[in-house]
């Protein structure tokens, strides 16, 4: 599985590190809204298709990355640095849905 | 200034090793430049921090992803977004940098001691690094100035390419040993020399 790092051009997966779904939304810290902390917490998508990712290109440039991967291909859809913008539009969902 | 000592002096030892009947695939050798420095420039302020690598070696940095130049005295090249490795063949290289990127600049980081810079020359030179890093090493991907961030293992190794069949690998002190038995025990089936 290769990764197209937009700093350092594809590299090869074992340089990147896993940061987790890309579609939670931290609750505000001040928050005290448990099930929404629950949500961010424990709810994942676990979806058999498109999905929305952290990766950092920790053996590379270090930074964070926004990836869309196809989870049943492996295929990467889209590579960005996570800072540009927000969670990627695409399979975003409320806080508590499960699907 | 403290005295600067090679992590590799034990296993150091100059001549040539392995396959060489049929000549010297690759040259292995230590560069021990006098500074080596990490710089970084907060968002927005990346040209500004380009400028002052020109100004302070004298080496003019395109714009781009990992590009880089080397001279006789100094070599610098971007590693990652904003971020630069600056060496010099003298010592005192932060303390130049230190008035000139100021805090609005960005950040000046003496690696010195921390990094042991490794040169691989010759005509094998790609094929024993394709051996370690899972990189284009071709000089269309990876043109002669530019650098780029990889890892072998987990030993982080920053790469600029020197020359055309040239590359200098810049490695944590701390694994600088073990990485350099590695790097001969790659080379062995080309031959290699150590000088
Ligand atoms: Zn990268």
């Amino acid at each position: 599985m290769l990764i197209t790092c937009p700093y350092c051009g594809p590299r090869d997966v074992s340089e990147f590190a896993y940061q987790g779904d890309g579609n939670r939304t931290r609750p505000d810290p001040a928050s005290t809204d448990a099930e929404a902390w629950s949500a961010y917490v424990y709810d994942r998508l676990n979806p058999a298709g498109i999905h929305n990712e952290i990766w950092q290109h920790a053996g590379g440039c270090r930074a964070h990355l926004a990836v869309v991967r196809d989870t049943l291909t492996h295929e990467i859809k889209s590579v960005r640095f996570a800072r540009e913008h927000g969670a990627p539009p695409h399979g975003r969902r409320t806080s508590g849905a499960k699907a | 200034m403290v005295e600067q000592l090679s992590p590799l002096e034990p296993v150091f030892r100059p001549g040539s090793y392995g396959n060489f009947v049929d000549g010297v695939g690759v040259t292995l050798s230590e560069i021990a430049p006098g500074s080596i420095v990490q710089l970084a420039a907060w968002p927005g302020e990346e040209k500004k921090l380009m400028a002052t690598i020109g100004s302070v070696t004298g080496l003019k940095l395109a714009d781009g992803a990992g590009a880089g130049a080397s001279s006789e005295r100094c070599s610098a090249f971007g590693f990652a977004p904003g971020k630069f490795l600056v060496s010099d063949a003298s010592e005192g290289l932060a303390t130049a940098f230190a008035g000139k990127v100021t805090a609005a600049i960005g950040t000046i980081t003496d690696l010195s001691h921390g990094r042991t810079a490794i040169r691989i020359g010759g005509p094998k030179s790609e094929w024993v690094l394709a051996k370690l890093f899972a990189v284009d090493f071709s000089l269309t991907a990876f043109p002669v100035g530019s650098g780029i961030s990889t890892t072998h293992h987990d030993v982080f190794t920053q790469i600029q390419r020197s020359g055309p069949d040239s590359f200098d690998l810049y490695v944590f002190r701390s694994f600088a040993r073990s990485f350099w038995k590695m790097l001969c025990h790659a080379s062995d089936e080309v031959g290699y020399e150590v000088r």
